[in-house]
């Protein structure tokens, strides 16, 4: 238990767990759709501004576990409820808890049927997702990760679109499925280790290379659905498609990011000696989620479907950045985690607006709009920017290191530096669809829908967007604050992973301390 | 004081004998029953501390024993809660209905506290030939005869199951010499390499897995499900499961860890349940079938349980049954109050149920989840520890290809689910929910739910009373 520190006596994360359950809970007994929404609104605030206390008593000197909770659950197979926070899951913590609001901001006037169970699936989300982040004990973490499923999928499948059915149930089966191996490899390191679930004490032993193998692929399947990484991302489009903006919203900016996490805290401890061997089957998959997700959304017409294949291939970086296995790269992908989460939500929020007022997604009718909707436009164009990495915003700062991680791979084997070379058209890409569709919506073409009906964005909209864009810019200009947080534990990882795997993959001096 | 369970279901028993004779109202008969099963409820709940033998040994009441009565009137006192109001049996032999019920009530609590060859044999009897006739009983409906069909199978199976394990018990007599279970024990221990005694124990599970619906003895339970009234449904599939589970655990007891080729046969009938089960179910229109299917996979996973042969695997298996109880019953609840005049629901039926009735139908989707095993519900944390014990025992395939049903059966659940949330309603008119029926169905989804997030008061209160039998 020594990589426990207990520096908190208020369990703010069980405050910060339950609070949005306990907020569902409220709202079953609320009939009035107005105060439904303003609670749900309470809620969420509340729990974003509980959630910054993390950041005043986090020690970012050191890797272990910090504002530990410990408490029997079920005896009998010695499984805990464990939680706490390092600084690979403080910044997607965070993320989470600044998300929620805007989703049901975003969800104000969007959502018109069964207010109250909406608010409340949203609600059951949130403590979802923060659960699956802060869980120590893995039966609580896959409790909470699969729990998680039957609120998403009530999201997309009756708020959604008219494709609804198939994408929830493509959604549900295709996680669902993928977690099911995940789930078994719980159950062997439970027998191996003395019968724990404890997370920490998971790590950094020595299995047998074979189970290695076996357990990462395991894990592999669980969390390359869930990032998605191509081949698996084809339930990826089709929910981001259907579902309301704020399911959209979460599917990017947080689910994708669980897939990821789960590499970071679990495939890499766990597992170190399968991940170097399989190591470059998963980086090549990366280089090819990262083009084919840049060609195919360069062929849409649906807005949402655009965001959706260049999640794919922004997810494609992140992996990239983590299983390059250096510094650099695995800070960029959790910045660029928490990047994508910011400004792919953002980008979701501005669709779901024009969606809201021409209830189209199709880009042909959302032609022309710059002249009647300036201070949209703005919005657009700055998360445009900031989605393909343009220097100066936060997707730069993030793309750049994992990139640079990515030559420091090819130097540190002496090799032809051919992975990142092959993930540079991917940004091209980036650029080339995304300004594509800038283009479209502010100028369009002869051709242009009448537009003059439309109304520019109202203040709540504004509300929500402009924070958004607040952290485009700092975490473009400043990002060392974010950088803090996570160094520390990044750190620690590639060293255990040196001395585990007594080969120098990793910690070769960083470019960005 | 030993005995008052059953005694009180002789009463109710007596009590609804002589009501039949005259003309009763089915409202008063019903609301007689419920009474009577209420009180039943309550007498169990007495004597669950109480402990003893009676009828030169052939009978035990242990805390094991009592548990098991408390589940079975609790579910029994459900059942008949929910199925008053517009019920599928046949308004002139309600009272006989009810009689029947509560004669095979009596032999399942019988059942459970039987540890002598001939005192399960009469049990398992009782229950099963009042159930016999409570099929057919039926309102026939749809007026084609399935009743009558799957009581006639029912039967036919049913007496067939009970010859083989006759057979069986003949030979572990034959091989010990005595009918009580302990003594069996004893002596059946230097005999596990016998075929004999393999033969005659697998032989006498057979009865057992018929009431279980267990692969290779699952095959009437898709058309008695379906020929079945609503609420018969409910009954037979879920009280005789728990009835089935405790006395295969009395049973598989008797085996010593090391009689591997018994461990093998029932591996091999957990995973061919399980498969059967769920792939067969995937096709189903008749919800009835499809949840009779899936009784059959959910079977196959309880064995898993038995399969560790310790006292915590044999208290999860109680615990997954247990669950699967309240599980079944909530989704059965739906199912009563959707069919309209006592029909058999299809899952065109659900369409939009939504908007019709928010209450019933969030009860259906937990109870549905949970039966697909996601968390936080019961079904969930039963299979999980299910798995955690086969595979600390080192049945590492049996654990793989059990999780991958889980993966197979989600599907049928979902499409329900779907149905039932994501269409809109064929008919716009609300569904009315009477007081009761709320009450329940709250009260069910609450149990799946606890259960689910705090399973270890079960969970010790049940091996506490595992340890008693071993």
């Amino acid at each position: 238990m020594d990589q426990l520190l207990i520096n908190s006596g208020f369990p703010i994360l069980s405050v910060l767990i339950f609070l949005p359950l306990i907020g569902a809970i409220v709202l079953l007994f609320i009939k009035s759709e107005s105060l439904c929404r303003n609670i749900a609104l309470a809620t969420t605030s509340v729990v974003g501004l509980l959630s910054i206390r993390l950041l005043f008593g986090f020690d970012t000197t050191t890797a272990k576990f910090q504002f530990v909770e410990h408490k029997s659950w079920i005896e009998a197979f010695n499984i805990n409820y464990t939680l706490g926070v390092d600084g690979i899951s403080i910044l997607l913590i965070l993320l989470t808890t600044f998300i929620m609001p805007f989703c049901v901001l975003a969800s104000w006037s969007y959502i018109k049927t069964r207010v109250q169970a909406f608010m409340i699936c949203l609600l059951i989300m949130e403590t979802a997702m923060l659960g699956v982040f802060v869980a120590l004990d893995f039966v609580l973490f896959y409790v909470l990760w699969e729990a998680m499923l039957i609120p998403m999928y009530m999201l997309i499948g009756i708020w959604g679109g008219p494709r609804k059915i198939y994408a929830s149930i493509k959604f549900f089966l295709y996680t669902l499925a993928g977690s099911i191996l995940l789930l078994v490899g719980i159950i062997w390191l439970y027998t191996v280790n003395d019968h724990s679930f404890f997370i920490p004490d998971m790590m950094w032993k020595d299995y047998a290379l074979s189970s290695q193998v076996y357990l990462f692929i395991a894990f592999f399947l669980a969390f390359a659905i869930k990032v998605p990484m191509f081949p698996f991302h084809t339930w990826l489009p089709a929910a981001h498609v259907e579902a309301p903006t704020a399911g959209s919203v979460i599917l990017a900016s947080v689910l994708l990011k669980m897939g990821t996490y789960g590499f970071l805290r679990f495939a890499l401890p766990i597992t170190p000696e399968a991940t170097v061997l399989l190591m470059p089957y998963v980086l090549w998959l990366s280089i090819a989620g990262i083009i084919y997700g840049g060609f195919t959304a360069l062929a849409q017409s649906d807005m949402k479907k655009l965001i959706a294949y260049s999640s794919v291939g922004h997810m494609g970086f992140v992996t990239l950045g983590i299983f390059v296995l250096n510094i650099d790269g695995v800070k960029g992908a959790i910045l660029q985690m928490i990047n994508h989460g910011i400004t792919t939500g953002a980008l979701f929020l501005c669709v779901g607006m024009i969606y809201e007022r021409t209830h189209s997604r199709e880009l042909r009718s959302a032609t022309g709009i710059g002249k009647y909707m300036p201070i949209y436009i703005t919005f657009l164009a700055f998360f445009s920017l900031s989605s393909f990495g343009f220097p100066g915003t936060n997707s730069f700062v993030g793309e750049f290191m994992i990139l640079a991680g990515a030559f420091e791979f090819s130097t540190s084997q002496n090799n032809f530096p051919y992975l990142a070379l092959a993930a540079i058209p991917g940004a091209v890409l980036a650029a080339a669809y995304m300004l594509r569709m800038l283009q479209k919506i502010i100028w369009g073409g002869t051709d242009n829908p009448d537009q003059s009906w439309l109304s520019d964005i109202n203040t709540r909209e504004i509300v929500t967007l402009a924070p958004f864009l607040f952290f485009v810019f700092w975490i473009g200009l400043g990002p060392q604050p974010f950088l803090d947080l996570i160094h520390t534990s990044v750190y620690e990882l590639l060293q255990h992973f040196d001395i585990h795997h007594g080969q120098a993959v990793a910690a070769a001096g960083s470019i960005l301390h | 004081m030993l005995f008052l369970p059953e005694l009180t279901l002789l009463g109710a028993g007596l009590v609804l004998f002589f009501l039949s004779l005259g003309q009763p109202s089915s409202s008063r008969v019903k609301t007689v029953a419920t009474t009577l099963a209420a009180i039943t409820l309550i007498a169990s709940l007495l004597c669950l501390k109480s402990e003893g033998t009676l009828f030169y040994s052939a009978y035990k009441v242990d805390l094991y024993s009592q548990i098991f009565k408390v589940l079975i009137a609790l579910g029994t006192c459900v059942i008949l809660i929910f199925s008053a109001g517009d019920s599928g049996v046949k308004q002139k032999t309600q009272s006989e209905y009810y009689l029947f019920l509560f004669m095979s009530v009596l032999g399942l609590m019988m059942l459970v506290s039987s540890v002598e060859l001939l005192a399960i044999f009469i049990s398992l009897e009782l229950s099963s030939f009042a159930v016999y006739i409570m099929v057919p009983m039926r309102k026939d409906a749809q007026n084609n005869g399935t009743h009558i069909e799957a009581g006639i199978k029912y039967l036919l199976f049913g007496v067939m199951a009970t010859g083989l394990m006759l057979f069986g018990m003949s030979y572990i007599y034959g091989l010990t010499g005595t009918t009580q279970l302990p003594l069996i024990a004893e002596r059946l221990a230097p005999l596990y390499t016998q075929p004999a005694a393999i033969i005659a124990i697998a032989l006498t599970l057979a009865g057992f897995f018929y009431k279980l619906a267990l692969f290779p003895l699952h095959f009437w339970v898709p058309d008695v499900y379906e020929g079945a009234s609503n609420e018969t449904t409910a009954f037979i599939a879920a009280i005789p499961k728990l009835a089935a589970v405790a006395i295969l655990i009395r049973v598989v007891n008797l085996i010593s860890v090391d009689g591997q080729v018994i461990v093998n046969l029932l591996m091999v009938c957990a995973l061919a349940s399980m498969f059967y089960g769920n792939l067969s179910a995937l096709v189903q229109k008749d919800v009835k079938r499809l949840l009779g299917f899936s009784g059959i996979s959910h079977a196959g996973f309880v064995l898993v349980g038995l399969l560790t042969f310790d006292s915590i695997g044999f208290a999860t298996a109680i615990y997954y049954i247990t669950g699967y109880l309240f599980m079944n019953l909530a989704c059965f609840l739906v199912i009563c109050r959707v069919s309209e005049n006592g029909k058999n629901v299809v899952i065109e039926d659900f369409t939009g149920l939504y908007n019709r009735a928010p209450l019933l139908s969030l009860t259906l989707v937990i109870g549905l989840f949970g039966l697909g095993g996601i968390p936080p519900f019961v079904g969930f944390t039963g299979k999980f520890m299910l798995l955690l014990g086969a595979f600390n025992k080192g049945y590492y395939i049996l654990v793989i290809l059990a999780a991958f049903n889980t993966a197979i059966a989600i599907y049928y659940y979902l499409s329900i689910v779907r149905l039932t949330f994501c269409t809109d309603p064929l008919t716009k008119d609300k569904m009315t929910t009477s007081l009761p029926t709320r009450g329940l169905a709250i009260f069910l989804m609450v149990v799946i739910v606890v259960m689910g997030i705090f399973p270890s008061t079960f969970i010790s209160m049940a091996s506490q009373s595992v340890k008693l039998l071993m």
